[in-house]
């Protein structure tokens, strides 16, 4: 496990080095085009506002990106008492990750099935999931989804796309800034000289391709994690099925994910952007192509292990690309599958059932357990002193409930 | 004058070197330790569970007082073993005990109505996922461990100050290497 953190954060220092270069260049020719003295001034201060304007993103990104993002999802934490099984679910890939501090569980009131992680690392892990996740997924496909998960936080994903999207962020606000200024503002022009005309234009054209490229670079990084959380998963669960089956499930739902955007998009399970009919396996998408993850996971044949993922994803793909660093490889033995839990088929009643119910609790029903079998769910805008239950008539005193 | 300093230097880098394994031997030695701690917490929980769960289906499964005799001593049997060993086996024949109940609550569909009895069955397999899971980990840990006491150089450290290999937990899983037994009677 430990050689796996290690080249990721190596990767990290690497991708951080990259994309500060490209930062900074583009604060230098931007600064150098407009220089409003002539004298080259302009390129030094360019640099700087670019440094600030980082600064202050990775500050407010690094204090309270978790936040940003649950609060931004609509996400709303739960306790063990409110979903029972999705906290034991949460424990138990805990354990297995050798985690020492529970996870803080938020759910997501949507219908669409996808989850996502934040924590810059293990101790400040959350994860959340959504209503339509849960009313989905049978015992085994939630491990999966969730071992997932924490997977981004123990390989220290989160933190580095946190960085890399800031980075990515500022360089996209630079840019943008000074394009428009250019087309609406005219701020060239104002002293002709050749060679200032051509130092605009290279400005101009390195602050359109700056962006582009540091996005492709942010989502090809972003979709080799992928990868590596599915290995992870299927090692820390033991069963690569219920992940498989769990993406199976996600792919075939239709729901939009309406409060994701271009950025969070990385930090989901599956991509919350996709469009009906759209390919996922393009330059420009987050997440390598659901179907191939699934194809992979199911060809994992003879164990649970890294080597097993590995071979897997090359007999798939038809190429062989590292996705587990060859330190780790070589450390790991590899367990064998486990078997499943369910061999029967979803009850798909009583997921629902049970998912709508943690929907309620988290919005503060009450539950009422009539005498004749019957659970009345009162919402909890209702104002009146009583309720009646629809199948024996009993009248239930809404005093006795109200917490 | 120049040579003394170089000795010098390499020895004082030596001794740096030492005293950075030792402490990562000590480090590894302790995660072994709470890795443990965290099978004896869930194993604890098992046990905890065990009447419950007989109390709640005491009433329906009539049929299986046989397997809750067993169940019951096994239980005290896993309670009174106190080396990893003697754990091993002992919640192995529990874990394979285990097992026959939750198929034999298939054949009561009226205990599958009950919310007690729905909300134990959850408790107990998350249980038996936690027990294994923290099995997992703790295997991890010790194989870690034990390379680490045995490859070069930190194996002369590990000779010097005496650390000793750990004991993986294996849990006999007994219904794997018992061959069912079939009765027509």
């Amino acid at each position: 496990m430990w050689e796996l953190i290690r080249a990721n954060q190596r990767k990290s220092v690497v991708l951080f080095v990259i994309m500060g270069i490209v930062l900074i260049a583009l604060g230098f020719v931007i600064g150098l085009g407009l220089d409003p003295k002539g004298n080259g001034s302009g390129a030094i201060f360019g640099i700087i506002i670019a440094l600030v304007v980082w600064f202050i993103m990775s500050l407010i990104a690094v204090t309270s990106g978790s936040s940003i993002m649950l609060s931004a999802s609509g996400a709303k934490e739960v306790t063990e008492d409110v979903a029972p099984q999705l906290y034991n679910v949460v424990d138990e890939i805990r354990i297995a990750a050798g985690m020492n501090k529970m996870p803080k569980i938020y759910i997501i009131n949507s219908d669409a099935p996808n989850a996502f992680a934040t924590g810059m690392n293990p101790d400040k892990a959350a994860v959340a999931v959504t209503a339509g996740l849960l009313a989905r997924m049978n015992r085994d496909e939630l491990q999966g989804v969730i071992a997932h998960e924490m997977s981004h936080v123990m390989n220290r994903d989160v933190r580095f796309m946190t960085i890399a999207g800031v980075m990515l962020g500022s360089i996209v606000i630079i840019s943008e800034i000074f394009v428009r200024s250019m087309i609406f503002g005219g701020g060239g022009g104002k002293k002709g000289g050749q060679a200032q005309i051509i130092i605009m234009l290279i400005a101009l054209v390195f602050a359109i391709l700056a962006p582009i490229l540091a996005q492709l670079l942010y989502f090809s990084i972003s979709r080799k994690r992928e990868y590596l959380a599915d290995a992870s998963a299927a090692r820390l669960t033991r069963y690569p099925e219920g992940l498989a089956s769990a993406l199976e499930k996600i792919s075939n739902s239709t729901e939009d994910m309406p409060m994701a955007n271009k950025v969070t998009a990385a930090m989901y399970i599956c991509n919350p952007l996709k469009k009906k009919g759209m390919k996922m396996s393009d330059l420009s998408s987050t997440h390598p192509p659901i179907s191939e993850r699934i194809r992979i996971l199911r060809a994992m044949a003879g164990g649970a292990g890294f080597n097993n993922y590995q071979s897997a994803y090359n007999q798939i793909k038809g190429k062989t690309i590292n996705i587990i660093p060859a330190g780790e490889l070589k450390q790991q033995d590899d367990p064998g599958i486990r078997m499943g839990l369910t061999g029967a088929a979803d009850d798909n009643k009583a997921m629902a059932r049970s998912s709508s119910d943690i929907m309620m609790k988290v919005n503060n029903y009450s539950f009422i357990n009539c005498d004749c079998g019957l659970k009345l769910k009162v919402p909890a805008n209702f104002t009146g002193d009583a309720v009646r239950c629809p199948r024996c008539g009993t009248i239930h005193q809404m005093s006795e409930f109200r917490g | 004058m120049i040579a003394l300093w170089i000795v010098l230097g390499v020895i004082v880098i030596l001794i740096l070197m030492i005293i950075g394994m030792y402490n990562s031997l000590i480090r590894l030695r302790n995660q072994v330790k709470n890795a443990w701690s965290q099978i004896d917490v869930q194993l604890k929980r098992r046990h905890d569970l065990i009447p419950n769960l007989i109390e709640t289906v005491k009433g329906y499964m009539t049929h299986e007082r046989g397997t809750f005799e067993a169940i019951t001593q096994a239980r005290s049997n896993a309670m009174s073993a106190t080396t990893v060993a003697q754990k091993g086996q002992t919640e192995g024949v529990l874990s394979g005990l285990m097992g026959k109940l939750q198929v034999a609550v298939e054949a009561y569909p009226e205990l599958k109505a009950n919310q007690n009895f729905l909300a134990l069955q959850e408790e107990l397999t998350s249980t038996e996922n936690k027990i294994s899971f923290s099995r997992q980990a703790y295997n991890d840990q010790v194989l870690f461990y034990n390379n680490k006491i045995q490859v070069f150089p930190s194996n002369i450290i590990a000779g010097m100050f005496n650390f000793q290999n750990e004991t993986f937990f294996e849990i006999a899983d007994a219904s794997e290497k018992e061959v069912p037994k079939v009765s027509f009677s």
